[in-house]
């Protein structure tokens, strides 16, 4: 295999980590150090490699010793810092995971996969994670014999029972058994979310250094690694070694590294006798310095008074347990005098470490403590388990040496290779006073670096006893932090991204409105025609057209967006009347009227207008921003302070697609597309045919024009929208909308309110009722600073010049200067004025008031007016009569269901293994209540029913509210596990739930073992088709 | 970075002190520096739970602004700011304050609306703000993704250039020092459990190292706040969550201004040492655990890759809690309590760490004075119940 490595081209093998290859290729020098700029080499073979970072490709900063080695290949050095490349395209594409077991085993080494296999082997569900592409753990090292056979025939014969990810990194422990996992996927990265009833942590342990001189230099190595190189890699990390051996393991790696055909000089042992080895062992003795060449590079190693000339010092400073992810499940770490290490203590979840990972440091112990822990957590012990023979030594209590003291003019000894930290620099944080390990983490950076301290921490630890004469236990440590090793940004992000990053909600209409070239507006997670040009008009042209056509003729808007709650029960009045300010008990049926919706705190929290069809029937509207919120807020109220009222809630929001038809001629096109809601009186519904299907027809205006709003179910909408601009209306956004209102006076909520705005300060007290008992914000009405007089008050604004637009966010002053008496909320050009116009709101001013809008440079004279500039008598409210009644209109009412548009990319993503359409059509209905004794239950006391069936009286129609689509085929499952967080597994699934899918509620039902639909509420319909689209290409 | 060779004494409490605050965060310090230096007050401790700074001082985003809305609001984040940009000096202590500006970015017409009435508000109380078009964002910042094919496209952004950020840990330790030089005992690995309280008044607290008599008790503890006040008896209007935030490995500089959305829950500068600093939105929960969700630390990546698609290889290295106090209005309170001789200064929710200096001075000020600061004067607890609050949770997103 090719690579390069800073421009030079080099080879390396299979199964090569870049850092192995580059050994391969005798490089010493990988970087510099990020203070210091000290020359840095390979300190480790793993994820806590601290020194040999590299950039590779566009990747800013990577461990060398986590990179698998590729053809073509391109790495360069860093000086410890990454650098991004500000114009790499990232051509990844991540994902995400869900996945549910029994029982997870992180980490596929000895104990690992024996608790896999006393796990699977007892019937649990069971998940193996592990961060290398081949199981084995530390057997990838070793030339360990098991039953007198390499060890890694022994792992090669094991029929796991248990889904097995490789390469996948347990990075995150979180609460309720929730671990976050990485797999590398050639495609892109995956975050597995794994939720488990147990966790086996067999995490193994990392091998530490000592804070000796000279330390740092490229040829100092861990003696686990450069074992690691010599057996699995075939790579020698040098020529003549010596090894310190604070543990027994240093024999292992002299002996491995002799057997590589290195040249092992010496073991220095600082415990007062050595093992019997084929080398000289120094005993009682530590390494006390090193010697360098003039690039920096190790050329000797110094103990006491010898000197070894050696290009490679191996360090066993002793083993640290990984308890990473231990620690950051809750558990609390116990210093182990015995083991010279911090190993779990308390658990604080359902979790049990195993192995190494709690200081079983023996193959067969921790073969022997995989079985038990395995058969722990999957409650049931199962026969015929047995430890394999091996001929490893007992090993000998490590020495629990941390640092060698410096001699004068002796090189740095080093605690943190990646901030440079010395143990000079924990001498100097403990002498400020410090006596916390997270305040010299903090004074010196130690552990903050690019492996969080798993080559550093004990270490510092350490150091800081002898400094402060401590035990190691009464320093502690840091505290672990997820991730356990980095994950990139776009890895967390998944498939949210773009487009994708946040769902857009469309309309029924809204190709239609594409077509038409319309300017959209966000509004939420919506998409709202601002204005439609023509012929390269500007917006100002265009909303004066658009106003133009409103004030004079008839114009249409796409009002589907605003929230609709169908609400029902015997107390559906007593239940508005204790959420609005104003009287819904007493409307009328057939009648609407418009309300205001407080917060506790008494400001105004929605608006909209409530319709009662029925006696315990009602329908309310809500703004488009608020309407999930105001939804979840009837839901608390009802839930939490008034479960005995007798009403329920179905939202109906995509169920209905809205036209707004206003201007003195709307009654023209309202008798060609509904013409038994022709007479319809102002503030008045209908449920009359619309284009032939049963629509319902509402006379209310926002705008002072006669105006309808003319609802038929989601499929018809683009019908009626074409039918109604076919008739003469003139297409208007959001824009013409608020200036028609603004001309009239109307507030809209969150443009004049901000949260700090009663109805009262509105100039709607008229709203609010004095006669009831009681309602959402009225004690708050009464408090000193909600009844003072002198609030702020929604005025009108006229510059003196009646060109100039004041800016919306103006500021409002006596004369230029603060103190600010408030601030224009809305502004506009007005074509039916001829001039410009604001609305503001202020305090302690009146009509005729002069003052100054001040916005940026610009400072405006205005004049406060009343805040209706237009009509002001709701002369214009019942428009022109009829001319003459015009021809109903004749064209098809086609029907258009949500995701048609989709029909052949889906048909095009779809393969034998996953295939994606949309459902043909089927009516649907909520129920509350009784049980129907058919249908899907959504949750207590309701249903929802699909299908040809007769419905009964007081179900909600919802047909429209929902598209079907469907995945079928023997990946559907793996499909749907990118994005659906709940457990799909045949036997916990109950066949059907509310649940989420991407960023979108849906119901899922499984119809058969490899079929599922999905219902998902038309709005989504387009952005989970987009979602599901990639999805079916990630396969 | 050259650090002080000595930061404080690691005194044992002594049994009384004129003043005791509870609590041994920024605030904590900040109030026990000012009661000394500007107002005399020296026999007072500092109790702190766990290691002195290690709440939310430790775990913020370290961002610093005073482009407020309301009136009141500026007033005191101003008054903090000015104390920011001499306060390096002032405790002989280099903060790493870094003015390198900070953009609140607008992604819809209501921002946008509502940064411009924010940006004539500040510039007509005094404090520095700018609004800038999309294309200045780009100029300001080059490495932000302008398109409009995002998403959420970016409209335009305020900008404060006084704005910036400060090295947390470095504020916290040269507050301490200089209390520690006036003779301030800061007393770690104390935790308060009780308050002692006769006819009304305070007159000591209980604590896991004995009782301690103190003529005034300051509670100064974020997101504890709430469990200690209960002990004294008084339930206050705030809620607890966690609020999480993270760093990325150390990058060479590629960000040098201080980047907020928050429509979409992202904050983010590039620290001195070269890390990316994120913070997210708060945990939706209420908790007193300083862990979070990843779901969080998920959606925010998706925000911030659609901001900066450039960091879709940079990682994140470490991720934490902190829990932020949130009272109804999302401000400050800060005096006096029901019971005498014990005094509130918490609520600050997201936003504490840059009105540290502030917060102390005016919290000093009040402890000293036995009434509030003029500037502390509307953060007053009884504004839940008169209704005079200061709303900063801005308006919401326009609802039409």
């Amino acid at each position: 295999m090719r690579f390069t490595f800073d421009g030079r081209p080099m080879t390396g093998e299979p199964g090569d980590t870049l850092a192995a290859a580059l050994l391969r290729n005798g490089v010493r020098v990988v970087g510099r150090s990020v203070d210091l700029g000290r020359p840095r080499g390979i300190f480790a073979a793993g994820p806590e490699e601290p020194n040999a970072l590299v950039r590779v490709g566009a990747d800013p900063i990577l461990a060398a010793t986590t990179v698998e080695l590729h053809d073509g290949l391109e790495a360069r050095s860093l000086r410890g810092k990454g650098r991004v490349d500000l114009d790499a395209v990232d051509e990844r594409r991540c994902d995400k995971g869900y996945l549910h077991c029994d029982v997870l085993v992180v980490g596929g080494g000895p104990a690992g996969l024996a608790a896999t296999l006393a796990a699977g082997r007892s019937g649990a569900r069971v998940i193996l994670v592990d961060d290398q592409p081949r199981l084995g753990g530390d057997l990838l090292n070793s030339r360990l014999l098991l039953d007198g056979a390499p060890a890694l025939d022994w792992v090669a014969g094991l029929d796991l029972p248990a889904r097995v990810l490789t390469r996948t990194t347990a990075a995150g422990y979180y609460d309720h058994n929730y671990v976050l996992a990485v797999e590398r996927r050639a495609r892109g990265e995956r975050l597995w979310h794994i939720r488990a009833r147990r966790v086996v942590l067999a995490t193994g342990a990392h091998e530490r250094s000592v804070a000796f001189p000279g330390n740092d230099r490229p040829g100092v190595m861990l003696a686990a690694s450069a074992r690691a190189y010599a057996n699995r890699y075939g790579v020698r990390a040098g020529r003549r070694a010596v090894v310190f051996a604070c543990a027994d393991s240093g024999y292992e790696a002299a002996e491995d590294l002799t057997a590589a055909g290195v040249d092992v000089l010496a073991v220095v042992d600082p415990r007062p006798s050595g093992l019997p080895a084929d080398v000289e062992v120094l005993a009682g003795q530590v390494v006390t310095g090193t010697t360098a060449d003039a690039e920096g590079v190790l050329t000797g190693v110094r103990a006491g008074a010898r000197h070894f000339d050696a290009d490679l010092l191996a360090v066993a400073g002793g083993w640290n347990p990984a308890v990473h992810l231990f620690s950051q499940s809750g558990g609390r770490t116990r210093f182990d005098e015995e083991l010279a290490a911090f190993v779990p203590g308390t658990s604080a979840q359902a979790e049990r470490p195993a192995g190494a990972c709690r200081g079983l440091y023996g193959t067969r112990e921790a073969i022997a403590d995989g079985y038990a822990a395995g058969a722990e957590a999957a409650g049931r012990t199962v026969p015929g388990l047995r430890v394999p023979e091996c001929g490893e030594r007992p090993l000998r209590r490590p020495a629990a040496l941390w640092l060698v003291e410096r001699t004068p003019g002796s090189e740095p000894a080093f605690a943190d290779l990646h901030r440079d930290v010395t143990v000079a620099d924990l001498a100097r944080a403990t002498g400020t006073g410090m006596r916390s390990v997270e305040h010299v983490k903090r004074y010196t950076t130690a552990g903050t670096g690019a492996d969080q301290g798993k080559t550093s921490g004990a270490v510092v630890v350490g150091v800081m006893s002898a400094l402060l004469g401590a035990a190691p236990g009464q320093v502690g440590t840091t505290t672990f932090r997820p991730p356990y090793t980095p994950v990139s940004f776009a890895t967390l992000a998944g498939r949210d991204r773009g487009a994708l990053s946040d769902p857009v909600r469309t309309t029924a209409l809204h190709d239609a409105h594409v077509a038409r070239g319309a300017v959209f507006e966000d509004v939420g997670q919506w998409k709202r025609p601002w204005y439609f040009p023509r012929d390269g008009e500007d917006m100002e042209a265009a909303v004066r057209r658009e106003c133009h056509a409103a004030r004079t003729a008839v114009a249409a808007m796409d009002a589907s967006t605003l929230g609709k709650i169908d609400i029902r029960g015997a107390d559906a009045g007593e239940f508005l009347d204790r959420v609005y300010t104003n009287m819904y008990s007493t409307l009328a049926v057939g009648a609407c009227r418009y309300g205001v919706m407080c917060g506790a705190d008494g400001m105004v929290f929605d608006d909209g207008t409530t319709t009662r069809l029925a006696d315990d029937h009602y329908l309310t509207t809500t703004t488009t921003g608020n309407a999930a919120a105001v939804f979840d807020w009837l839901e608390e109220w009802r839930q939490t302070e008034w479960p005995d009222l007798d009403v329920s809630f179905t939202s109906v929001t995509d169920h209905w697609a809205t036209v707004a038809v206003a201007g003195p001629r709307a009654r023209q096109v309202i008798a060609a597309v509904a013409p038994e809601a022709v007479e319809l009186a102002f503030m008045r519904y209908a449920s009359v045919p619309v284009l032939g299907v049963p629509g319902r027809v509402f006379r209310i205006s926002f705008s002072g024009e006669l105006a309808y709003e003319v609802n038929v179910p989601w499929r018809y909408g683009r019908a009626l929208w074409e039918a109604v601009l076919e008739l003469g209306a003139v297409p208007y956004g959001t824009e013409t909308m608020h200036v028609l209102r603004a001309e009239k006076g109307f507030a809209i909520v969150g443009q004049e309110t901000d949260g700090t705005v009663t109805p009262q300060d509105l100039g709607m007290g008229w709203i609010v009722s004095a006669r009831k008992p009681d309602f959402v914000g009225k004690r708050s009405h009464a408090r000193p600073d909600t009844a003072r007089q002198d609030r702020k008050r929604l005025v009108g604004l006229l510059a003196d010049d009646p060109a100039a637009l004041v800016e919306e966010g103006a500021q409002l002053t006596a004369a230029g200067v603060a103190p600010m008496l408030g601030h224009v909320t809305s502004s506009y050009h007005s074509a039916a004025l001829g001039r410009t116009f604001s609305l503001a709101m202020a305090r302690n001013v009146s009509p005729g008031d002069r003052l100054t809008a001040v916005s940026g440079n610009v400072a405006h004279p205005v004049t406060v007016v009343e805040p209706v500039f237009y009509d002001p008598d709701n002369t214009r409210r019942d428009g022109d009569p009829l001319v003459e009644s015009p021809a109903p209109y004749a064209g098809e009412c086609r029907s258009e269901s949500p995701a048609a548009a989709f029909a052949a990319r889906f048909e095009a993503a779809s393969t034998p293994r996953a295939h994606l359409r949309e459902v043909p059509f089927e009516p649907m209905w909520e129920v509350r209540g009784t049980d129907p004794g058919a249908g899907l239950r959504l949750g207590p006391d309701w249903w929802l029913v699909t299908g040809d069936v007769p419905p009964r009286p007081g179900w909600v129609d919802v047909s429209g509210q929902r598209t079907v689509l469907e995945l079928a085929g023997p990946a559907a499952h793996d499909v749907l596990i990118t994005g659906c967080p709940i457990d799909l597994d045949p036997s916990v699934f109950p066949g059907h739930a509310q649940t989420l899918l991407a960023k979108t509620s849906v119901i899922l039902e499984r119809v058969s073992p490899e079929t599922y639909r999905i219902y998902v509420r038309s709005s989504f319909a387009r952005y989970l088709a987009e979602w599901l689209i990639d999805a079916l290409e990630a396969l | 970075m050259t650090h002080p060779d000595f930061l404080w004494r690691n005194p044992d409490p002594k049994p009384a002190y004129d003043v005791v605050i509870v609590g041994g965060g920024g605030h904590g310090l900040a109030t026990a520096y000012y009661l000394a230096k500007n107002h005399g007050l020296t026999n007072v401790a500092v109790l702190e739970r766990g290691w002195l700074a290690g709440g939310n001082m430790a775990r913020n985003t370290t961002i610093i602004r005073s482009n407020y809305l309301w009136d009141e609001s500026a007033a005191i984040y101003e008054h903090s700011l000015k104390l920011w940009e001499g306060l390096s000096d002032e405790l002989d202590y280099d903060l790493q304050f870094s003015q390198r500006g900070v953009l609140n970015l607008a992604h819809n017409l209501g921002d946008v609306r509502e940064g411009r009435r924010r940006v004539n508000a500040n510039r007509l109380n005094g404090v520095d703000a700018e609004w800038l078009d999309a294309d200045e964002v780009k100029k300001f910042c080059p490495i932000i993704n302008v398109s409009d094919r995002a998403r959420y496209p970016v409209m335009g952004a305020t900008l404060q250039r006084r704005g910036g950020i400060a090295k947390h840990d470095h504020v916290a330790w040269a507050l301490a020092r200089q209390a520690d030089a006036y003779g301030v005992d800061l007393i770690q690995g104390c935790e308060v459990t009780g308050f002692e309280i006769t006819g009304g008044r305070v007159t000591a607290v209980e604590t896991s190292r004995g009782r301690i008599a103190a003529g005034k008790v300051a509670l100064a503890a974020a997101g504890h706040t709430s469990v200690l006040a209960e002990r004294a008896g008084i339930r206050l209007p705030l809620q607890s969550h966690p609020l999480q935030a993270l760093v990325s490995e150390l990058l060479e500089p590629v960000l040098d201004c201080v980047v907020m959305s928050n429509a979409v829950h992202v904050y983010v500068s590039q620290a001195h040492k070269g890390e990316l600093v994120m913070g997210a939105g708060i945990d939706a929960y209420n908790s007193y655990g300083q862990r979070g969700g990843v779901h969080v630390i998920e959606a925010q990546m998706a925000a911030a890759l659609e901001l900066f698609p450039i960091f879709s290889r940079a990682r994140v290295l470490r991720t934490w809690a902190g829990i932020v106090d949130v009272s109804p209005d999302a401000s400050p309170i800060i005096g006096p309590t029901p019971v005498d001789g014990l005094y509130i200064n918490a609520g600050w929710g997201t936003g504490g760490f840059k009105a540290t200096p502030g917060s102390g001075w005016v919290y000093a000020h009040t402890l000293a004075h036995e009434r509030p600061h003029p500037l502390a004067e509307p953060f007053a607890l009884d504004r839940f119940t008169t209704g005079a609050l200061i709303d900063e949770h801005g308006a919401a997103a326009v609802a039409h």
